[in-house]
Formats: structure tokens, C-alpha cells, sequence
């Protein structure tokens, strides 16, 4: 979790000095009223919310929106959801692990070259980096479907190198929505990573080449653990969002690609399941949660080492 | 030993300039098709070259309708949400108090969550609820999602403040008041700007949250998500290209009022203290 927090890249901040008026009761009570209205803000329509989402996976599933749910904490809904649409929780996963491999090989160079090599161009391209979010996400998506179109250029090339067939295709398949979630994740990556690449001091690989080390080995031992916070950061906020995406799969790609997201959403709002969607979403949390954890806890010891 | 770091150094500049080509190509591939007129409704290639679409943009009136209303909701999402948010960092940053913790973990969570679960909880809590999706739904939505992000932003510029402006001003006699009108909130307005531009941002572009809890509501986003089925005029184009036009104008304009303010520290070391004062 502290990982992150580290994107905010405010400091903890330590005891507020002056607390000369502490004394005085208005202002033992200042925090709280400033507090109030976001906390309420907050608690009424993110904490409430999720404890209605968990009792509407627990409703009975023979209920209906017209005829009315009964909590009957019916756990079973959540082994039948997992056994009726695991393949698509499989894809999502799968789909977002792929798109963050492939982000990371193209991020990291991205990152290194903006923080160290960049010089005074790095401000315009750290716009140029965070540019895909200036136009919608849903228009620039779309326009994935215009680059990967079977009469379009990229595909054209494509066949004329045989690395695809006469009638292969990128639209609608699974290279598709992998390009699209990684494209659209990509700025989240690079920029905590760039964050924690920028504060490298290019004196400490010098000295690493000084001591023999080879431009692998200063990587492997100096550059890529100084920047493992940056590293952990931007790989959670590409795969938490690339798992719950279902805008990529559904543009860009058929039924056969869809992930979990594409069936909540269906749950929800066309099959007006409210029971299975919120089983899948607790469920679809709860995974993220998992591996989060696990990743948290593999890359916290890799910077002891 | 030297020319393998030569190399080292190239290579990864190549890499990083393919990588920006990757993430700049739809976007020269949006503002192309602003300019298409397709051949067919739902054709995705570029045909034949336009100037219709800029010069009638809302030549489909259900896509202007749908931008109005995003705008309306993404001011709205953004005045409460600063508002909210802002107060939130001056408590965590100027006060210790009981139960701060808690309080961080409130604000982290929505961060963490995906917006899968943001929006399928409050369509949850609205349907017992018995309120009727719509506008509102989707303003107090887009205000909750925003509040975390707003809060982050503030902090971060309130935490690197430097306090000693404040004690300054109070031993030259300033009350409170006029110590935050004078001192705090001029320094702080940059913050609080950002954060505003920020929330205004995610709230227009949001679609997966407005998706479960618009109702018959229809914002830019979701208007784009139908008309992906049914085809799509080439004014969205239009659109996406104005936004992205907007959005670079602001980044750059703030770029030369930076530097503007850096180079005017250089010439006169004593303009921060002036930033608040009577000029």
C-alpha cells in the first residue's frame, strides 16, 4: 500500500510545527470540521456503498429487480459465478499480466531515457508522455481500430512480411486488446517510474564502472534497485486498472476476448443479475487485492536483498 | 568497455523514441480522421480528405448534447471536489489529531479500488435505495472519485510549503485571516488549480462509473461507447482533438508562466515574500 502512496509524492508529513493555539477548543476542533465533509462525502458513497455491494452478493439469487431481493446470504453465489465464468477472470488476468510485461519492456527504457539522457527536453517530453490522456480514452481507442484495421497500413505491412498470413488479422483478436490496455496504461507506468529514475545520481553508476562492473551488472545491482519504488507504484497502477478494463475488450476485440469486466457490466446492466455481478466484483477485488499482496511482498524483500 | 556504453546510451534513446511514436500514433490518427469524411457509417479509414467536420461539429446534435452535459457535470464534480478535498489536506497537513490514520486509509482506498467496484457498489446502494439514476447520480459519483485525487494533489503542494512565510507575516503583525488571504492561499492556489484541472479531467473522461449509475443520462463518454455500435460520426474526432488542443494549451501556457516566475526569482531574490503582499 505504501507503494502507492509514493506517487502522491507528498512526504508523510511530520508533527504540524506552531501548534501555538493548540489549546484553545476551536481549534482542537478545526481538523474535524474541516475534515467532516469529505470524510461524510467518502463514507456515504464509497464505504456504504461496498458493504450494499456486499450484501447484494448474498441475496438470493431466485429474486429479481422487479420482485425484490432477500438477503438469505446465499455464499453460494460466489462459487457459481467463479464456476460459470472463469475463463474470462483467466483472460483478465492474463491479458493485463502480458500488457504489463510489455509496458515494463517498453516503460522502463522510456523513463530511464526522460529522467537521465533527456536533458532539457525532459519537461516536453513528459508532456508528450501524459498527451494520450489529454483526448478521450474511449476516441483513442477507437482510433486503435483505425491503426489495426485489415485495410489499414500496419496490417498491409504485416502481410507483405509474412508475419502474418494473407487473411490474417489484429482486429478483434487477443494482440488487439493486449495493444490497447497496454497502450492505455502505459503513462501510469512511466511516470512513478520516472519519478524514482530522476532522483538517480548518475555519479553512483560511474562509480559502479569504476569498479569494474559492467553496464549489465551497474543496472542489475545499482540502477534497478534504486528504482524499485518507482517500479512497484506504476506496475499497481497499470494492472489494477488493465484487469478491471473492459472498454479494450469490447472494441477492439470479439466475445472470445472479453474479460470479467465485459461480463459485470453485462450482469448489471442487460442480464440484470445484481447477486452474480456483485459476487464477481468482490470476486474480481479480491484477486487484485491478492496479487497485489503477493507483489508487495516479493518486491519488498528483492530491496532487501 | 567505452563503446559498449556508446551503444547502451543510443539503444535505449531509440527504444524510448519508438515508445513515444507508440504513444503520440493514435493521436495523430484521431486528429486524421477529424479531418475524414468515411465512406461508410461505420467505416474506420481514412477516405477522403474535410473541412465539414470542423466547420459543423455538431452536425449530429445527440454528440453535442452528450459534451454539454459532460461539461455541466464536470464542473459541478469539480467545485465540490476541490472544495471537499482541499479542506481535507489543510486538515492532515496543518493539524494533528486523533484517528489521522483512519482518515488516510478512507482517502487512499477509493485510489486503490477498481472503478469496476466504485460503480458497481453505488449502482448497488442506489437501487436499494430507491434513487432514481441520472444527472445527480453521476455528479455525486464523479465527486467521490475525484475527492481521493484532489486531496493527493493538495497535499503535495501544502507539505512542501515553507512555513516560515506564515510566522513571518504573523510577526509583522498579520491576523490569521490576513496571514491565509496574504501568505497561505496565494502560495498554496497552484495546488489547488492543478488538483481542480485534475478532477475536471477525470470526471469528463470517466466512463466506467457514469456507465453503472447514469441512467438515461448520456455524457460524452457514454455517447461514444453507443455510437460505437451503431457507427461513429466523425465529429467525435473533432471533439477528441479539440480536447487535446485545450489540454496542451493549459500544460504549456502553466510551462511559460513557471518559467516566467523562475526567471523573475533570478533577477529580484525577493519576489516570494511579494507574492502575497501589495504589489
Amino acid at each position: 500500500m505504501t507503494a502507492l502512496a509514493h506517487l502522491g509524492g507528498a512526504p508523510t508529513p511530520t508533527a504540524p510545527p506552531g501548534d501555538r493555539d493548540a489549546t484553545r477548543g476551536s481549534y482542537r476542533l478545526l481538523p474535524y470540521l474541516l475534515l467532516l465533509p469529505g470524510a461524510a462525502w467518502l463514507f456515504l458513497f464509497f464505504t456504504v456503498p461496498l458493504l450494499q455491494l456486499a450484501a447484494a452478493s448474498l441475496y438470493d439469487p431466485a429474486g429479481s429487480l422487479s420482485t425484490g431481493y432477500a438477503l438469505t446470504w446465499a455464499f453460494g453465489n460466489y462459487p457459481d459465478a467463479l464456476q460459470a465464468y472463469w475463463p474470462q477472470f483467466g483472460r483478465s488476468f492474463l491479458y493485463a499480466g502480458v500488457a504489463l510485461v510489455l509496458a515494463l519492456l517498453m516503460g522502463y527504457p522510456l523513463a530511464y531515457a526522460i529522467a537521465q539522457k533527456a536533458g532539457r527536453w525532459k519537461n516536453l517530453l513528459l508532456v508528450c508522455v501524459v498527451a494520450p490522456m489529454f483526448t478521450s480514452f474511449l476516441v483513442r481507442t477507437l482510433a486503435w481500430k483505425t491503426i489495426l484495421s485489415d485495410n489499414g497500413w500496419l496490417v498491409g505491412l504485416l502481410r507483405d512480411v509474412h508475419l502474418l498470413g494473407p487473411d490474417g488479422r489484429l482486429l478483434a483478436t487477443p494482440v488487439a486488446v493486449v495493444l490497447g490496455l497496454t497502450y492505455n496504461f502505459l503513462p501510469f507506468l512511466v511516470l512513478p517510474l520516472y519519478a524514482s529514475l530522476e532522483r538517480l545520481d548518475a555519479r553512483l553508476l560511474e562509480a559502479a564502472s569504476d569498479l569494474y562492473a559492467s553496464p549489465t551488472q551497474a543496472f542489475r545491482r545499482v540502477t534497478l534497485p534504486l528504482s524499485m519504488p518507482g517500479l512497484v507504484a506504476g506496475t499497481l497502477l497499470f494492472f489494477i486498472p488493465a484487469s478491471g478494463d473492459y472498454i479494450n475488450a469490447e472494441l477492439l476485440g470479439t466475445p472470445n476476448e472479453y474479460m470479467i469486466g465485459n461480463v459485470i457490466d453485462s450482469a448489471f446492466l442487460v442480464r440484470l443479475d445484481y447477486p452474480q455481478g456483485a459476487a464477481l466484483s468482490f470476486l474480481l477485488m479480491a484477486a487484485i487485492l491478492a496479487v497485489v499482496f503477493v507483489y508487495l511482498r516479493r518486491a519488498g524483500t528483492e530491496e532487501v536483498l | 568497455m567505452r563503446f559498449s556504453r556508446w551503444l547502451a546510451d543510443r539503444w535505449v534513446v531509440g527504444v524510448a523514441l519508438l515508445v513515444l511514436g507508440y504513444l503520440l500514433l493514435p493521436i495523430a490518427v484521431v486528429a486524421a480522421l477529424s479531418f475524414n469524411r468515411p465512406s461508410s457509417r461505420l467505416s474506420y479509414d481514412f477516405h477522403e480528405f474535410t473541412l465539414d467536420n470542423w466547420r459543423n461539429p455538431c452536425a449530429t446534435a445527440d454528440m453535442c448534447d452528450a459534451v454539454v452535459r459532460s461539461v455541466q457535470i464536470g464542473f459541478l464534480a469539480t467545485v465540490v471536489s476541490t472544495l471537499l478535498g482541499t479542506l481535507m489536506a489543510f486538515a492532515l497537513v496543518r493539524h494533528r489529531f486523533r484517528g489521522r490514520s483512519g482518515i488516510n486509509v478512507l482517502i487512499f482506498l477509493p485510489m486503490a479500488t477498481p472503478e469496476l467496484v466504485l460503480g458497481t457498489s453505488l449502482l448497488a446502494l442506489f437501487v436499494a435505495g430507491g434513487v432514481p439514476l441520472g444527472f445527480w447520480t453521476v455528479v455525486v459519483a464523479h465527486v467521490m472519485f475525484c475527492v481521493s485525487f484532489v486531496v493527493v494533489t493538495v497535499k503535495a503542494r501544502l507539505a512542501g510549503m515553507d512555513r516560515r512565510l506564515e510566522e513571518a507575516a504573523m510577526d509583522l503583525y498579520a491576523n490569521e485571516w490576513q496571514t491565509f488571504r496574504r501568505i497561505t492561499l496565494p502560495l498554496v492556489l497552484p495546488g489547488i488549480v492543478a488538483a481542480a484541472l485534475l478532477a475536471f479531467s477525470l470526471s469528463f473522461d470517466d466512463f466506467i462509473i457514469t456507465n453503472f449509475n447514469s441512467g438515461t443520462t448520456v455524457t460524452f463518454p457514454m455517447y461514444v461507447w453507443g455510437a460505437a455500435q451503431r457507427g461513429i460520426p466523425p465529429q467525435v474526432n473533432v471533439i477528441g482533438t479539440a480536447m487535446f488542443g485545450i489540454a496542451l494549451l493549459l500544460v504549456l501556457a502553466s510551462g511559460l508562466r513557471g518559467r516566467r516566475a523562475r526567471r523573475a526569482a533570478l533577477a529580484a531574490p525577493v519576489p516570494v515574500g511579494r507574492a502575497g503582499g501589495r504589489s
